[in-house]
Parts: C-alpha cells; structure tokens; sequence
C-alpha cells in the first residue's frame, strides 16, 4: 500500500485514494479541429512506462481534492506531488 | 489415554506440571503445557499424520516449524474447525481436537493409497493434459479427483469467533526474534526508537528455543529471557509473540498475524479477539527471519521417520520428544552433527552419520567421531524401507563427483532418518517487498541482494548463518535502522552480544541423490511433499518445454501447497538448472507472493462482517414501508420498497396491483434516494452546458428540463432532472445508483479541466425527503395541502416548478413525471418526510391512495418506453442509439459531444432501442434473452440484439419488452425470434412507446 503525499492533507494510505490514471492529458481546445484519430488518441491512448510516470490521483476518503503525483512505476518511489495546474517538478518547459 | 512412549523423562521446555489431553483421529493422548501438536504426537510415537495428495503415500512430520509440507491437519469442528493447520505450528491446549486431512477413511488405512499402484499414470501435467479438453472427460474425473485431493474442509457455519484490526506506525519494525532479531530490537530499542518486534512463535528466541549455544559466556536461553524482558521494560518498544508477518508491500507497508487467543482453544465469549490483523507502516525494517533447513532429495524420501535433522534436535532439546529410537544422520553439511549428538545425548541410538561429501574434517564431524558415532563418507542413502514407519535404509558409495552410485548396498536398520541438505534463507518477506535476490554457490542458497525499500536483512535470513555473525549483524543493523531515523542512544555505550562458534567447513552440493537404476523408472525421490512433485515429474516437464520457471511451477504445481514450497523450491530449481546446465544463478527463481503462511479470512475480514460489511441507507419513511408490508431491493446502498405485499397477494399480485393504481386513481412514491446535486455560481449554466447533451442558458428560473449526461466516449452515462432554483442556482438529479459518481464526475472536471468556472457542486441527496404523488387524482389531493400556488396546468404546467407551503411546510414541487401520469414530486426536508408521507396517506385514502415500490415504477415507465440508465444502457449505448438526438444540441460542446461523430459511433446498424410485442401475450421474456433471425439455422447462430427490461402489463393486459436491436428503427413490425431454453418464441418489433403515446396523461 503506496504512502501517498496529498499536498493538502499530508501522508496518508493509498486506500484513501483513487487512481485517475495519467496525468497532463490535455483536452484538446477545439475538439472539432482534431481528426478522429487524434480524438481517440486523447481518449484511449494512455503511455505505460517502466520508470518515471505522472499520474492523477484524489483524495477521494479526505479532502475530496485532485492533484498530480510523480511516482516510478517500478521502485514505487513518489519523487513529488503537486496540485493541478503547478508544472511537475524538474519540468521546465 | 496411553503413556507418552517417546517422551523423554527430562528437559526441554514443556511443564510437565501441566498435563493436557488431545485427540487426534479420534485417538485420546496426553501432552504437556509447551508442546505443539506435532511435538505431542510424535512423544506418542505417532508416526503417520496424513497422506501425500497425489499417490496417497503415508507421511510423516517432517519438520518443526512453518515449513512443514505433511503434518497438515484439520483443527476443531463444526463452525471453529480451521484446516490446513500445520501441526508443528499448533500449541497444544486442553482439549484439542484434530484430524488428518486427505486421507479416506483414515490416515494409515488409506484406501486411495491404491491409487500409488496407478502413479505410472499421473505424471507431470496431468491435469493439464487430461482435463482440457473436451469438457466431458475432466466431468467425468473431477469428482473423483476433487474427493482424493482435498486439503482440509470448510467450515459448516458462520465463523463464531471475533477479529481484530490495528494500524501502527513504527520506527523500526523488526520480523524474528531469534538473535538476530533480538540484538537488532535491544540495539534500536535502547535509543528510544518506536520499535515493534514480532516473532510468529509463542515465546522470543527463534532457533536459540531449539539447542544449548552461549551468549555472552551464558546459556543462550538465559539471555534470550533476559533479552525480552529488557525490551519488554522499554516504553518504546512492544513485542508480539504468535504474529507472523506475512506481507511486505509498498512504501514499508506490512501486514502480520497475531493469534491471539488460538493457543488456548475455541472461546465462547472472551473478551479478546481470536486474532488480530496489524497493518503496520515502518519508517525502517529489519528482516531477521531466519532460514529453514532443507532436505536431500533421494529415493524413498517420503516415508515416515525421515526428517529434517534441525527439527529432530529441536524435538529431543526444546520438546523433549524423542523422534524415534535408532536414528541415522544423512547430510552434505557440518551443522547437522549437531542433531546427531543432541539426540544421542537424549540416549536415541545414533547407527550412523552418511555424509555425501568424501572428506569431512570439520570440528563438528571430528566431534561425532570421538564420540564413536561411525561416520560413513562419501555415501549416500539410496533406498529406504517400511510401510508406515521407516524400518531401514540402504546406503550406496558416490562416484562421479556425486553424480552416480556405485558398490554394495549396505542395508542399516533405523526408524528415524534425520536429513540436512542444508539451509535457506527465509527471503520471503525480504523478495516481497521488491528486493532483488542472488544465488550463493557456497551455501547453493538464494540470498538477499540489493533491497528495493528501506530494509536491512541481518543473520540467517541474510546467509549470515553462525550464530556470532547473526548477534554482530542484528545490532549493527538495529543500530543503524535507529541512527537513520534520528534516534540516538543516551548513556553509556553499549556492546554488542557476542558467542563463541564452532567452525564449520562449506557444505557439498545440494541437488539430487542419485539411486540404482534409471533415474525416473525407480523408486520416487520427493521434490516437492505437500504437492507429490517428483525430480522425475520435474525432468518430464523440462523434457516438455516448460523450462521456466515459472512454466515448470504451473506444469507440475511444485510449490503451489499450502507451504508454498519452503521445502521444496530451491531443490525444484536445482534440478531444473542441472538438467539445462546452469545453476539457479541461471534459471532465476519464482515470484515469491504474500502470505507468508496462510491467513485466515477471518483475519481480513475483521470486525467488517454481517450488518457492519457495508452501510446501508435508509430514507425518512423506512419503518413505514417495512409495517405497510414492503419487500426491499438494494439500489446502490439505499434500501427501497420493491413492493408491498398485502396479505394473501404474490409479487404479481402486488405489482398489478399498484401499477393500476397508478393509472386509474393515486399512487405514492418515496423517491428520497434519487440523488440531489445543489449546483451554486455565476457559472452554474455554463457547468450543465458543459456536462450535458443539451442547453441550458436559456432556462428560466422555475422551469425543469431532462437531459442524458455522456461519458467522453459518447456512451450514456446518466439522466436526470435539474430546476433552475434561482439565477445562479440548480439542482441536479441523479439515478439512485449513480449520484455519487455524478458528483464526483462534476468535481472531477471542475477541477481538472474548468478550475475557472465559479461554480460550487455539493450533494444535498440526504437533506431532502422526496414523496412522488401521482395518477389523476395527485394533483387533487395535493391541492388539500397547499394553498400558496395554483396547480392548475396554465399556472403549473409540466417541467415547472414552485416554491409552496404543503401541509404547513416549507416544500419544493416539481412537475415532473417517470410514469407518464399526471406527477408531482414534493421536496420537503429530510425530518418532515414521514409526517408528510403520512399525512398523504390519511388524506388519500378517499382515492385508494397506493404506495409504489420500484417495481410497479419500472414497469409503469417500461410503458412509456422511458430508459433506465443501466438497464437499456450498458456503456456502449448513444443518445441516438437511444432514439433521443432530440436531447443534442448541435450548437454548442459538451462532454461526449466529439465522439459521437467518430466512425464507429455514427455507423449503420448499431444497436437501437425498439419495444418489443411478444407473439403469446402471456410470455414474458427473460431480460438479457437474445434475439435471433433464423433459430433454426446451424450453430453459431448470430445475434442481432437482446432484451433490456421485459415485464408483464397490467395496464395493458399482455407483457411488454424493450430491447436493444441492430437496426431495430428499420425494422418496425418485423418479426423476429427471442433465443429462449428449450427454444424460440416470436415476437414483433414495434415502437418503444406502448401507453398514451401522446402524452396527454402527462400534460393532463
Ligand atoms: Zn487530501
């Protein structure tokens, strides 16, 4: 069971939590301006890398809240999380 | 009760002061205060405890501790009966009661043991190969199969016994309390560090219970005692006793066992739980876990009387139970003399030491030697004999660097074989937890390597095996764990225990013993006890393909026991290697997974069971329903009124019953579960443009409009009302089922994507009671109530709203309607519900007034051929799927909106929702029946739809069926057939509307 750093409430178990899959996905602005294969890149296509991953995760049985979480898919190791809208860490772009 | 044969007359740690008494196969012997099971029946000379799975071979206790593959028995009866006991692990109480498990009708006289004589035809990947395929074959063995190879049963009632959970948080969490454990517990402890120690025995000191080792120039046991009670006094530190740990999952989590009150038997009504499950999250861990002896695999190495040679010293030191009268040592390593000179010591005759290495000249063999136990080098034992108890063995000389056999057999009698082919490191936890392992050569031992968590693993457990190296590692690990979290000892320095060892010289190699003959036409050598995997069965498999490891583990369930293999396992990969010419360094090893050892689901479950396994919800009016006779169903976790059962009436007959009324006079509904989103904001409108299909800015306060909300696939997701309550304020609802997906849905984009919009979104479901009144007589007996606002259709008319007084309370009133009558529903705070629920049913009584369950609902809106959102849709269902485009707006985007136009979802011939009219207007069809073309045509035969909701009508006096079809708006009034057991019933596609068509009821 992940320890996850909620930035508004602190450390807590990951059974407080629910997992909403990657993170900074953007919706596209004009979503008639997409072709169909890029609109079902946005819905369907998720990376599933074995490393470094963001992800969305909330606060489901807390304070309700959404917010980013860096975390290694292999060693686990949640290098930071962030609220929504805040650049991940080390981002510079 | 006989005499204790095989105890001895002093020593160990038992209380011969306190005498108990026990049964076993319905056999009454004696024990004492400190035995386990095993250790009492074997100071009872019982040899045979169970049977193999597989050939049903006699076996007996192999071990002494968690590992043990045969001594597996069912404890109690009735509802306490718990199988898959290991008998070595049971303290003896009062009282107890056990049985062997697999064996019919019992354990020496086995009848399925004739089933050995059959072994040439269940070799590896039996089950694979016989049961696959087709299916008639595997029905014809199962029964048999599932009869013979059985571990243990369930038991025949609820569990009665109570458990617990606690959740800790802990500096250092050290696993074992052997030295290793000790000395890293006193080394944390002692700097003020929270430290949990946990050892799954009922007293600390891990192997120090079993021999006679020095501490600190003292006996180990005094030191052990003194040990725990030092750490007993520190405020810092809490020992737990009889708790495995037997999970190590991320971030330092961990989950372990406390048997709290099973050592003392089934307990009526005690105040302590039977167990506790801890959950416990350590900031450092530190794995002393020890190791575990494993056996030579060679042929005959099954029978009863052979065991592993820590376990037969641990029986004569610790138990004082003698394992047998005339013992041999089989072994490829030092340490095992131990055991040959403890039991001679307790005056068990040893015949001899057969040491498969050529030269033994370790202090331990001279020790042997002087003391006149004859050493046989070099050998092997290569057969053994005895039915239900060994009686001899025949040892051959090794050749070949150990690879063959050769010479006389020299045959010695003995009925105790104690075997070591060495130790493994009890790496379980340490490989749970993400570490990596590698493979010792020297020790032909799996040992911890690189950790993935904040753990250390110190002593045996890390291939650290002489006792002097486990206390150094112990504390300088303990040290360590305490100095990274910041916790420093006061005072004077302390040392680190320390013993004083004998030396010992590297063991010989560890794999198969050869025997005479070819090697998978002889007698079985034993892999893997619990399971009956044979070195053959392995070889087979390898022959096969199922070279993997994990291929060889599935082929041949090696390792797949109750045990899980800690016998078993490192031999399996030795074999496997050998024959594909590399070592485990190469093969790799199997995943190791939690539990450790078997938990019960008791101990998961905890306090978490009956009426406490989920909440249920219950509206304002439920003790109402339940005195008016009303069945409930669960939707989601609100309990609701399915029907109302008067006296003498069915479930058809209820339904009927209030579906007419409904129709014909006044019927009551309690809608209170309908979920209620209060929705605040300048940007409220814009919030509901966004999320649902149509629009919403031009909405006027005190109007209604229904809408679908999609998922951004396209696919409904849920529907609903929502009011405009005032200029930046509505309220939503939502399905029973879906309210706090609804919600959590709106948070989720009004974070995430729209931070913003200045809207506020909050579930106001419980704030209100909701009561449903309609039929042609609602809007009367409404009018009784309220005084403050015209009713009258042109004042109040349909998708409206109105703020009123009803019966002297301040109430919401929405015209809206889900059974195509004239409908109000009234809103009244949540502590009014059942005043006003009552006073509606005095009032009514004039009109017959009927309450509703939710069944007479469905079937009242199936008329209408309105939706239920998971009924006629499954997530693959389109607004227009749904013949509803009318609902989408092409003027702005919404969730969903751009899906709509992908291929798949704007192509011909998708499913639509159609009514369906049944040729016999008796028969309802089962929802989720199939529809077919031509049912007469050869399998398979294709589907071209199914039924979503099907019901019988009394309104319209035949059943009704909405069903989703391909095509189905193109296919009015085709007939079609609906795939039913035992064959087909015809039925016509027809519009989904199938009451007042127009609608006049509803704007009446
Ligand atoms: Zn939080």
């Amino acid at each position: 069971m992940l320890l996850i750093p909620c930035p508004w409430c602190g450390r807590r178990d990951e059974s407080e939590f629910a997992c909403g899959g990657e993170a900074h996905i953007a919706r596209p602005a004009d979503p008639d301006a997409v072709s169909d294969a890029e609109w079902a890149d946005y819905l369907f296509m998720r990376t599933n890398p074995k490393g470094a991953h963001r992800e969305r995760w909330v606060h489901v049985h807390g304070c309700g809240r959404w917010f980013n979480v860096a975390r290694h898919t292999v060693t686990h190791d949640i290098s930071a999380a962030y609220k929504v809208g805040e650049k991940p860490p080390g981002d510079a772009s | 009760m006989r005499e204790q044969s095989h105890r001895l007359a002093e020593g160990g740690r038992i209380d011969r002061a306190t005498p108990l008494r026990f049964t076993f196969n319905g056999r009454r012997y004696g024990g004492f205060a400190g035995d386990t099971l095993a250790s009492a029946l074997l100071a009872n000379g019982v040899s045979v405890v169970g049977r193999g799975v597989k050939y049903h071979r006699p076996r007996g206790i192999f071990s002494a501790g968690s590992e043990e593959p045969n001594a597996v028995v069912q404890l109690e009866t009735g509802a306490h009966t718990l199988a898959n006991a290991r008998a070595t692990r049971v303290e003896l109480y009062d009282g107890l009661v056990a049985t062997s498990v697999n064996c019919w009708p019992s354990a020496e006289y086995d009848f399925a043991a004739a089933l050995g004589l059959l072994s040439p035809l269940l070799p590896a990947g039996f089950y694979y190969k016989t049961f696959k395929w087709p299916a008639s074959l595997w029905m014809t063995y199962e029964a048999v199969i599932r009869r013979a190879a059985g571990l243990g049963r369930a038991p025949d009632g609820p569990d009665p016994d109570r458990y617990d959970k606690i959740n800790v948080h802990c500096d250092v969490l050290v696993v074992g309390g052997g030295p290793a454990g000790l000395a890293a517990a006193l080394a944390a402890g002692r700097t003020g560090a929270r430290v949990i120690l946990a050892d799954e025995q009922n007293e600390m000191g891990g192997a120090l219970l079993d021999g006679h080792d020095e501490i600190d120039g003292a006996p180990a046991q005094d030191w052990t005692a003194e040990a725990a009670a030092r750490l007993d006094a520190m405020d810092e530190v809490r020992c737990l006793p009889r708790t495995t740990v037997f999970g190590y999952y991320h971030h330092n989590f961990l989950a372990a066992l406390e048997r709290v009150t099973d050592h003392l038997g089934p307990q009526d009504a005690g105040v302590l739980p039977r167990q506790r499950l801890w959950r416990i999250r350590a900031r450092k861990v530190i794995l002393a876990t020890g190791a575990i002896e494993r056996p030579p695999v060679f042929a005959g190495n099954d029978r009863p009387g052979i065991m592993l040679a820590h376990a037969a010293r641990t029986y004569v030191n610790r138990y004082a139970a003698r394992p047998g009268r005339r013992a041999v040592l089989f072994t490829n390593n030092d340490g095992a003399y131990r055991a040959a000179l403890d039991l001679r010591a307790a005056d068990v005759e040893v015949a001899a030491i057969v040491d498969t290495r050529p030269e033994p000249t370790g202090d331990l063999p001279a020790e042997a030697e002087s003391a006149d136990i004859e050493l046989i080098a070099g050998h092997a034992v290569v057969a053994t004999h005895g039915r239900k108890r060994l009686s001899a063995i025949e040892v051959m000389a090794l050749g070949d660097g150990g690879g063959q056999v050769s010479g006389e057999a020299r045959r010695i009698p003995c009925d105790l074989l104690a075997v070591s082919g060495g130790w493994n490191p009890t790496a379980h936890l340490f490989s749970q937890s993400g570490g990596r392992l590698r493979f010792d050569a020297t020790g032909a031992c799996l040992v911890p390597a690189v950790a993935a968590q904040a753990t250390r693993p110190a002593g045996a457990g890390n291939g650290t095996f002489a006792l002097d190296g486990c206390l150094a590692e112990g504390w300088a690990a303990g040290a360590a764990a305490a100095a990274e979290v910041g916790s420093r000892a006061r005072g004077r320095a302390a040392k680190a225990p320390g013993a004083t060892v004998t030396p010992e010289e590297p063991p010989g190699d560890y794999g198969v013993v050869p025997a005479p003959g070819h090697p998978e036409g002889g007698p079985k050598h034993f892999v893997d006890l619990q399971n009956d995997v044979t070195a053959a069965d392995i070889a087979l498999a390898a022959r096969e393909g199922y070279g993997s490891v994990e291929h060889l583990k599935r082929y041949t369930t090696l390792g797949m026991g109750t045990d899980q293999g800690k016998t078993a396992n490192v031999a399996g990969l030795a074999i496997l290697a050998r024959l594909g010419g590399t070592d485990v360094a190469g093969t790799g090893h199997t995943t190791f997974r939690p539990p450790y050892t078997p938990v019960t689901f008791g101990a998961l479950a905890g306090r978490d069971v009956g009426a406490l396994s989920d909440a249920a919800r219950r509206t304002p009016m439920h003790h109402w329903h339940e005195r008016a006779g009303a069945r409930f169903e669960d939707v989601g976790q609100w309990k609701r009124p399915w029907y109302y059962r008067h006296p003498g009436e069915d479930m058809a007959g209820a339904v009927e019953r209030e579906c007419l009324a409904a129709r014909n006079t006044l019927g009551i509904m309690d809608a209170t579960t309908l979920g209620k989103i209060d929705i605040q904001g300048p940007d409220a409108a814009e919030l509901l443009d966004r999320v649902y299909t149509n629009a919403w800015s031009k909405l006027e306060v005190g109007r209604c409009r229904y809408s679908l909300m999609l998922g951004e696939d396209g696919m409904v997701m849920d529907d609903g009302v929502t009011a405009r309550l005032g200029r930046h304020h509505y309220l939503m609802t939502t399905t029973t089922g879906n309210a706090a997906r609804v919600l959590a849905w709106l948070e989720e984009w009004l974070q995430t994507e729209w931070p913003e919009l200045r809207v506020y979104v909050a579930s106001v479901t419980e704030q209100w009671a909701t009561i449903t009144l309609c039929g042609p007589n609602a809007r009367r007996l409404l009018a009784e109530f309220t005084g403050d606002v015209d009713l009258g259709t042109q004042a109040f008319p349909f998708m409206a709203w109105r703020a009123a007084t009803v019966g002297g309370i301040a109430a919401r009133l929405f015209r809206v309607s889900f059974t195509g009558e004239l409908s109000f529903e009234i809103n009244v705070p949540a502590r009014y519900g059942l005043g006003l629920w009552t006073a509606f049913m005095n009032a009514g009584e004039k009109y017959g007034i009927t309450p509703l369950g939710t069944e007479a609902m469905h079937v009242l809106r199936a008329e209408k051929g309105y939706i239920i959102v998971g009924q006629e849709t499954d997530g693959t269902v389109t607004p227009a799927d749904l013949g509803m485009d009318w609902i989408v707006s092409s003027k702005k985007d919404f969730i969903g909106r751009r899906s709509l136009g992908r291929t798949d979802t704007a192509r011909p011939g998708r499913k639509q929702l159609v009514g369906l009219e049944t040729e016999d207007a008796a028969l309802v069809l089962p929802e989720g029946a199939h529809l077919v073309e031509n049912p007469g045509q050869e399998p398979p035969v294709p589907t071209i739809g199914h039924v979503t909701s099907s019901y019988h009508s009394a309104n319209l006096g035949r059943s009704i069926a909405l069903a989703l079809v391909k095509g189905g708006r193109g296919r009015m009034g085709e007939a079609v057939h609906v795939a039913l057991e035992g064959g087909a019933a015809r039925a016509v596609i027809r519009d989904p509307v199938f009451f007042d068509v127009q609608g006049s009821r509803l704007h009446g």
